[in-house]
């Protein structure tokens, strides 16, 4: 039971200060779930990311279900996820109940001038630490950058990326195997 | 039935998501706005103001307060409108719930398998650049101003931005305790 409660716990703060949308869970589940908890290495890490971003609905749901169902299976998917969607859900209920004013609060906006380039450089930080256990040598490095351009400036979808590099790791493999 | 279309509604979303918070959106609007016509195009730019200013990924925050909406504008009252958010809450993460342990359960019976390593080998170095383009897609006038408009806010967003990317990179800063402290610094500075 213990562990249930501290996963709980561990993901409502995670979902509590997930703002900005679902990227900005990255940085914070990198940092408890990689770093300090150690439920996960930084390698199976980077996978999880691949395979959240490849399935439908909302990336960070998709997350800690996969964390949560390697760590316990069901119910651990089930602890994990109902953390992430409590303190969103809780907080825009509250909002939609009581606060319609709610984004006309200068104070409020003016927080959220600040921690908005915040996320933004929370998000590009992993980036880096990420690179290493990816294992990005100069042979593949024009993989992220071709990748992060297409997205970026051409408006391509991340599933088709994840689509192209599986399958080019896939063929890679095969003609490796044969020599 | 409105909770059985708002439960149809937002597992079909759910299901077909693809792409994160922003693309999902659009999937919203249509459905929402413009089809079923639970919310009007003010209450739907509000909900993005709202998800923007609050914690938690924009597919939940939308589900919740559209569940909720919807309710109401349909002439029910507070409590139905509590259930009219659980209902679309849950329907919107029940396609991920379905997929994703399915997934799991297959990626933890072949992790070792050489082809699915094969596949992998190739998904780790475009994972960095989709990281990479979600920090970069993430750079727009809306989270960091311009200089024509707001010089003072402009520069006063790339200083929060450097040192949030220097504390949390160098110094191991935590990123909920970088967050508060750019809060913080935010509500001092304007």
């Amino acid at each position: 039971m213990n562990f249930y409660l501290n996963a709980f716990g561990t993901f409502f703060k995670i979902g509590l200060f997930t703002i900005g949308g679902g990227y900005a869970m990255v940085p914070l589940i990198e940092e408890e779930v990689v770093n300090k908890k150690k439920w996960l290495s930084q390698e199976d890490f980077i996978d999880l990311l691949a395979i959240s971003q490849s399935v439908p609905g909302v990336f960070a749901v998709n997350f800690s279900i996969f964390i949560g169902y390697k760590l316990k299976r069901f119910p651990g998917a089930l602890a994990l996820a109902l953390g992430a969607i409590l303190p969103s859900f809780l907080i825009i209920l509250s909002i939609a109940l009581f606060f319609h004013q709610f984004k006309e609060y200068e104070a409020v906006e003016n927080i959220f001038k600040g921690i908005r380039p915040a996320v933004v450089a929370l998000i590009a930080a992993p980036t880096f630490s990420m690179a290493k256990s990816a294992k990005i040598s100069k042979f593949n490095i024009w993989i992220p950058i071709v990748s992060a351009l297409l997205i970026w400036l051409m408006g391509v979808s991340p599933v088709y990326i994840i689509a192209l590099a599986g399958l080019g790791g896939f063929i890679y493999g095969k003609i490796n195997q044969k020599s | 039935m409105l909770y059985l279309e708002l439960f149809l509604t937002f597992f079909q979303i759910g299901l077909f998501g693809f792409g994160g918070g922003y693309a999902m959106l659009s999937m919203i609007q249509g459905e929402v706005v413009t089809g079923h016509q639970w919310i009007s195009s003010s209450e739907f730019t509000d909900i993005v103001a709202i998800s923007q200013m609050t914690p938690g990924p924009i597919g939940i925050n939308s589900a919740t307060y559209v569940g909720y909406t919807a309710a109401i504008n349909a002439g029910y009252s507070h409590v139905w409108g509590i259930l009219g958010s659980t209902i679309a809450t849950f329907a919107v993460v029940l396609p991920s719930f379905i997929l994703m342990i399915a997934i799991s359960k297959f990626f933890l019976k072949y992790q070792k398998h050489p082809m699915v390593e094969a596949v992998f080998k190739g998904l780790r170095p475009a994972v960095v650049g989709l990281l990479a383009a979600a920090a970069l897609l993430l750079m727009t006038r809306e989270n960091f101003g311009t200089p024509s408009t707001d010089m003072y806010q402009f520069v006063v967003s790339i200083l929060i931005f450097l040192i949030a990317f220097i504390g949390t990179r160098k110094f191991k800063i935590s990123p909920i305790l970088m967050i508060v402290l750019c809060g913080a610094a935010g509500w001092l500075l304007y």
